[in-house]
């Protein structure tokens, strides 16, 4: 099973075990994740699940040209890690995530 | 508190409201009654990647069930009879009961139904649920006749989701555009051709007055201009009312939906409601809100779960937006009021303005334009002056509203 490991913007880290297939967003929300919100359900159309994407064994592909647009007005500021944790599905049983949390989302 | 919170409604408001109450540290008794046997599940899917017969038929749920086993949120799967208000008990199918020391609201529409004869008959369908979802695609097979009744945006995606199976598809709307009065007038054109040049056909200004019947199935619409419109599946789009019976009958006002005040408060002050059952009345004006989206749901819960936790006394106040997936047309909007004197169109988008301030924007596949619109209505009202000095274009003003708070900070 794959694991997220969740890093806060105060350091503190919480590592679960998901499912392949199941984003890095719905992961956080099942587990109480403080600072992903996905109010829209993995649309990619609001923007609340913003994540810096620090290390992966596996690679995803980069995102899509909507994901782009709406990565462009995150709360918090874009970097090259930047993602929408509701595009991230692992798909390798033994991947590996580590993904940090924003100040803010909204 | 002892007897904890309940909450009735197994939406995204409902959920929105019990985990934003664990969130912000509320460890009382926490109850959520949703009407539906599945666990609450993603409601946008049902008119859009449910239909698709690729897709798994079983929606996603909004959170697994470990969540509100490890957060000590009782789900009941029954649907609520009845509030006593004196005891302040809610009454539930199966003989269960629930006592609250505050209740929240969270119960949602039901799709409207025509009240013509024939309506009732197994194909004629209406929107709502999974369990719609999962009847409606079954249905839809490539060459079968659909007619989808009302031209808002339940019955675009119906059309699209129908058209991506190669089914015939004719939709009939009774008013002069698409979308009612919810666009402006060069959205809804341009969404009429998207479906027009995906192979709908499109019947506006067509008013339905009755079926065709065989007695145990429609054969086809009639419509007030006397077309016969032959259909194997009627798909019935013409809105959605508000599920305020359980208020009603506890003898709260009802007006088109649960009428709340500004801290969604009803008249029972242990009793709120939110989401797609609540009516918002503004005190001065007395004008009425009843908004149905995920945004409206989600900040109406997260606002409620801020107040019975002891963190807020302002009013009720979001910015709402909203989006409609139709094939593969993405339709996004985000209005601080519905109203409008003038629209502005950039690109993709349209900018509605009132008394030469932003009130709206209306994207299609213009992502960047509305999320841009989003970050800058949060916090500022644009004029038309200030946006004609940027060609129009509100990301150029959004990014250096976003530069100047940088340099602020």
């Amino acid at each position: 099973m794959p694991t997220v490991t969740y890093v806060q913007p105060d350091g503190s880290q919480q590592t679960i075990t998901t499912a392949c297939a199941t984003s890095v967003m719905q992961a956080a929300l099942a587990h109480r994740i403080p600072g992903i919100i996905g109010e829209c359900g993995g649309a990619a159309t609001c923007g609340t699940c913003h994540v810096y994407l620090d290390r992966s064994s596996e690679s995803f592909l980069p995102p899509s040209e909507d994901e782009e647009a709406m990565l462009e007005w995150t709360a918090a500021p874009r970097t090259a890690a930047s993602r929408l944790s509701c595009q991230l599905r692992p798909s390798d049983n033994a991947a590996q995530l580590v993904v940090r949390v924003p100040e803010e989302q909204q | 508190m002892r007897d904890g919170i309940v909450v009735v409604g197994g939406g995204h408001a409902g959920v929105q409201t019990v985990d934003a109450l664990r969130e912000r540290g509320y460890s009382g008794p926490l109850t959520l009654v949703c009407g539906e046997a599945r666990l609450p599940y993603n409601r946008p899917p049902v008119s859009k990647e449910l239909l698709d017969p690729a897709t798994d038929p079983t929606p996603a749920p909004l959170r697994a069930a470990s969540f509100y086993r490890d957060n000590g949120i009782t789900v009941v799967p029954a649907a609520a009879l009845g509030i006593d208000r004196g005891t302040r008990t809610v009454h539930i199918s199966g003989g269960m009961a629930a006592r609250y020391d505050h209740l929240v609201l969270a119960t949602g529409a039901r799709a409207r139904t025509l009240p013509l004869p024939g309506a009732a008959l197994p194909n004629v369908l209406t929107l709502r649920t999974a369990q719609d979802a999962h009847a409606l695609r079954e249905r839809l097979h490539a060459g079968t006749r659909v007619v989808v009744l009302g031209g808002g945006f339940i019955g675009l995606e119906v059309a699209s989701a129908a058209r991506r199976v190669d089914a015939q598809v004719v939709l009939l709307e009774r008013g002069p555009q698409l979308l009612g009065r919810a666009v402006s007038e060069p959205t809804a054109a341009r969404i009429a051709e998207h479906h027009r040049a995906d192979g709908v056909r499109l019947g506006l200004g067509e008013q339905v007055c009755g079926f065709a019947t065989d007695g145990s199935r429609v054969t086809a619409v009639r419509t007030g201009s006397g077309r016969l419109v032959s259909a194997d599946v009627v798909v019935v789009g013409i809105g959605a009312v508000a599920e305020d019976r359980l208020a009603h009958e506890a003898g709260l006002p009802v007006q088109q939906g649960i009428l709340v005040d500004q801290w969604l408060a009803t008249a029972d002050p242990r009793i709120s409601a939110i989401g797609d059952c609540a009516v918002v009345r503004e005190p001065l004006t007395g004008t009425t809100t009843r908004l149905e989206s995920v945004q409206n749901a989600s900040d109406q819960a997260r606002y409620v779960a801020e107040q019975l936790t002891g963190g807020t006394s302002r009013p009720y106040r979001a910015l709402p937006w909203f989006w409609s997936d139709q094939g593969a047309l993405r339709f996004q909007m985000v209005q601080r009021i519905a109203s409008y004197d003038r629209t502005v169109s950039s690109g993709q988008s349209v900018l509605r303005f009132e008394g030469g301030l932003l009130t709206g924007v209306e994207s299609l596949n213009d992502p960047s334009t509305h999320q841009a619109a989003r970050r800058l209505l949060q916090r500022a009202t644009p004029s038309l002056a200030e946006l004609a000095a940027v060609d129009h274009d509100i990301r150029v003003l959004a990014r250096q509203a976003a530069r100047a708070r940088q340099v602020v900070a």
